[in-house]
C-alpha cells in the first residue's frame, strides 16, 4: 500500500490535520476493503452461478449440449417463451406509459390507491396470481367455460400463460417511468401546447423521447421477467409438454428428471437471453452517450 | 392586439388563486405583472395563455370573447419560467416546432422554415447555434431561444412567466434591453410577470400591482411611484 503513487503523494501532508483528499473520499485501505466485498459478493452471488450453468450444460462437450436442444420439445419450449415475450412485453409497454402519463400528468382523486394497485404483482406471490387466473377463467367459470365452447381454452393454453406473465411484469414499465416523468414535470408538453401541437404529437414529439431511455430500461427489465416467469405460469400453463412448457418450465421439468445436461443446456440458453438484452442495452446506451449527457444536463 | 380581462376568478380547490379581477391592456403595450408569490399573477397570465381555465368570467381579444378557445388556438408566444426548451432537439428544431406541428395547409416548406429559424435567430443576435442543444447554452442564451421559439408561431400576444428569474444579474440587465427592442420591433401586445420592481418598473409601459388574488393597482411606473394606491403597494416599493 505504501508505495502507491497516491501514498506517497499524500505523506508530505500527512502531518497536517488537513490534506488535500477530498471531504467525501474514504481512506485508501477502506475503498480497497468495500470494493473486495463488493467484487466477492458478485463473484459468489451471480458469477459464479452463470458460469456452473455453462460448465455444467458443456459437461459432456458442445455436442452433447446443442444435441439436448435439438428436439422438438425443446424448440417449443424456445418458441413459446418467444411468443410469449413477444406479445406481453409490448402490451405491458403501452399499459405502462399509459399509466405513467396519467399517474403524473393528472391530479386525481385515488391517484395513491392506482399506484399501489400497479406494485401490486411485486406484492403478491406469482403462485397466487396463477391461481386467481384459474379460478377467473378456467374451464368452469363463465368466461372460460364460453372461450372453451368456442375452442379457444384460456387456462392450461397459450392465453393464460401470456395473462400470466403480463401480471407478474406489469409493474415494470410504470415504475421506470413515473419517477423520470415526475421530475421532468409539464413544462415542455405545456410549451409544445403552446406552440400549437396535437396531442398525439406532443406525445410522439416531446413525450416519448424524453422517457425513451426509462422506457427502454423497463421493458428490457419486463422482457427479462417475462422469459424468466416461472411460479405463475406453472399454475395456469397446465405443463404440457411440447405444447404449454415454457423454457422455465422446461427446465424444471428436464432436472426433475435428472437429465442435466439438457437442463443446464436449456438454462444456458436462458441466461444467454438475459446476457443479449443488457448487451443490447449496453450497446444503446454507447451508441447515444452524448445524446444522453444532453438529454440529463439540466 | 388588444386584451380584456373581465371579472376573471379562479378556484383551486377549496383555495382561491384569483379573486374576480379585471383588466383592460390596450394593444401593442408592455406590461408587468407585479407582486409577491402566491399573489395571483402566473395564473392569470396561464389563463391568458389557455394553460388553465378560469373559474368564472370572460376573456376578450380584441372585443372577441376567447375564454373557451384552446391553446392551440390562442396563438399566444410562451416563455416559461424555466424555458421548457425542448431538451433533445436542437435550437433550430425548437424554434421550428411550432411551424411544423401546424396542419399540413398551414403548413409553411422546408426552406421557408429555415429561413424563419434563421431570422429569427438573428432577431435574438444568436445567429451561429441552431445546431446546439439546449443544454449546451448559458441561461441568458436559452431564454433568448425560448423567446425566439415563441415568436416563430407568429403570436398575437407574448406572455412571459419571470423571463428574467433564473439569470444573474448582469445578464438580466442585459436582456431587459433585449426584451424592450423585440417588443418594440415586433409591436406584439406583451404581459411578463415578475416579482421584481425595478425590473417591472424599467421595462413597462403599464404596471399591474398584485396580492392575494387581487390587483392592487394599474398604472404607469412613475404614476405608482408617485401615487400607490393601497398600503400594499407602498410597503412593496419601499422594499
Amino acid at each position: 500500500m505504501s508505495d502507491t503513487p497516491f501514498a506517497r503523494a499524500t505523506r508530505p501532508q500527512a502531518h497536517r490535520p488537513n490534506n488535500h483528499r477530498p471531504v467525501t473520499t474514504e481512506s485508501p485501505a477502506f475503498r480497497v476493503a468495500l470494493i473486495a466485498v463488493i467484487v466477492l459478493f458478485l463473484a459468489f452471488l451471480l458469477f459464479a452461478p452463470l458460469v456452473a450453468v455453462f460448465a455444467e450444460a458443456l459437461s459432456k462437450g458442445a455436442i452433447e449440449a446443442i444435441k439436448s436442444l435439438a428436439n422438438s420439445e425443446a424448440s417449443s419450449a424456445i418458441k413459446l417463451t418467444l411468443i410469449v415475450a413477444a406479445v406481453a412485453v409490448p402490451l405491458n409497454a403501452v399499459f405502462g406509459i399509459a399509466a405513467a402519463w396519467f399517474i403524473t400528468k393528472y391530479d386525481f382523486r385515488g391517484k395513491a390507491l392506482l399506484i399501489t394497485l400497479i406494485d401490486l404483482p411485486f406484492s403478491v406471490s406469482p403462485v397466487v396470481a396463477g391461481l386467481c387466473l384459474v379460478l377467473t377463467f378456467g374451464a368452469n367459470t363463465a368466461v372460460g367455460g364460453w372461450m372453451v365452447a368456442q375452442g379457444y381454452p384460456i387456462v392450461f393454453a397459450l392465453p393464460s400463460i401470456i395473462l400470466a406473465s403480463m401480471f407478474v411484469t406489469f409493474p415494470f414499465v410504470a415504475r421506470e417511468l413515473i419517477p423520470v416523468m415526475i421530475e421532468q414535470g409539464k413544462a415542455e408538453e405545456e410549451a409544445a401546447l403552446t406552440l400549437g401541437a396535437s396531442g398525439w404529437r406532443i406525445f410522439f414529439t416531446v413525450t416519448l423521447p424524453n422517457i425513451r431511455w426509462a422506457l427502454l430500461y423497463g421493458v428490457l427489465l419486463c422482457n427479462a421477467r417475462a422469459m424468466g416467469e416461472f411460479g405463475a405460469v406453472a399454475v395456469v400453463s397446465g405443463k404440457i409438454r411440447g405444447q404449454t412448457a415454457t423454457m422455465p418450465i422446461t427446465i424444471e421439468m428436464l432436472y426433475n428428471e435428472y437429465l442435466s445436461v439438457s437442463a443446464f443446456s436449456m438454462a444456458a440458453v436462458l441466461a444467454l437471453l438475459a446476457l443479449l438484452t443488457l448487451t443490447l442495452k449496453t450497446l444503446l446506451e454507447w451508441r447515444f452517450a452524448d445524446q444522453l449527457a444532453a438529454a440529463h444536463r439540466p | 392586439m388588444q386584451i380584456e380581462i373581465d371579472q376573471i376568478s379562479k378556484e383551486f380547490g377549496a383555495t382561491a388563486a384569483l379573486h374576480p379581477v379585471s383588466l383592460s391592456i390596450p394593444s401593442g403595450a408592455l406590461v408587468a405583472l407585479l407582486g409577491p408569490s402566491g399573489s395571483g399573477k402566473t395564473t392569470l397570465l396561464r389563463i391568458l395563455g389557455g394553460l388553465e381555465f378560469p373559474t368564472a368570467g370572460r376573456v376578450l381579444f380584441d372585443a372577441a370573447d376567447a375564454t373557451n378557445l384552446t391553446v392551440q388556438d390562442r396563438r399566444a408566444g410562451f416563455v416559461f419560467q424555466s424555458y421548457a426548451l425542448f431538451r433533445h432537439m436542437t435550437v433550430f428544431e425548437n424554434i421550428a416546432y411550432g411551424l411544423r406541428a401546424r396542419p399540413r395547409a398551414g403548413r409553411p416548406a422546408k426552406a421557408e422554415i429555415a429561413r424563419r429559424v434563421t431570422k429569427l435567430l438573428e432577431l435574438i443576435q444568436l445567429p451561429d447555434i441552431g445546431a446546439r442543444y439546449p443544454s449546451q447554452l448559458s441561461g441568458g442564451q436559452r431564454q433568448r431561444v425560448a423567446l425566439a421559439r415563441a415568436l416563430a408561431i407568429e403570436p398575437r400576444m407574448l406572455l412571459l412567466d419571470e423571463p428574467f428569474g433564473a439569470l444573474d444579474a448582469r445578464v438580466r440587465k442585459e436582456l431587459r434591453a433585449g426584451l424592450r427592442e423585440i417588443h418594440d420591433t415586433t409591436g406584439l401586445t406583451t404581459i411578463f410577470v415578475t416579482h421584481d420592481q425595478d425590473e417591472a418598473m424599467e421595462l413597462a409601459d403599464l404596471v399591474v400591482v398584485m396580492s392575494m388574488g387581487r390587483i392592487e393597482q394599474i398604472g404607469r411606473p412613475q404614476d405608482i411611484r408617485a401615487r400607490p394606491a393601497t398600503a400594499f403597494v407602498k410597503e412593496f416599493l419601499a422594499v
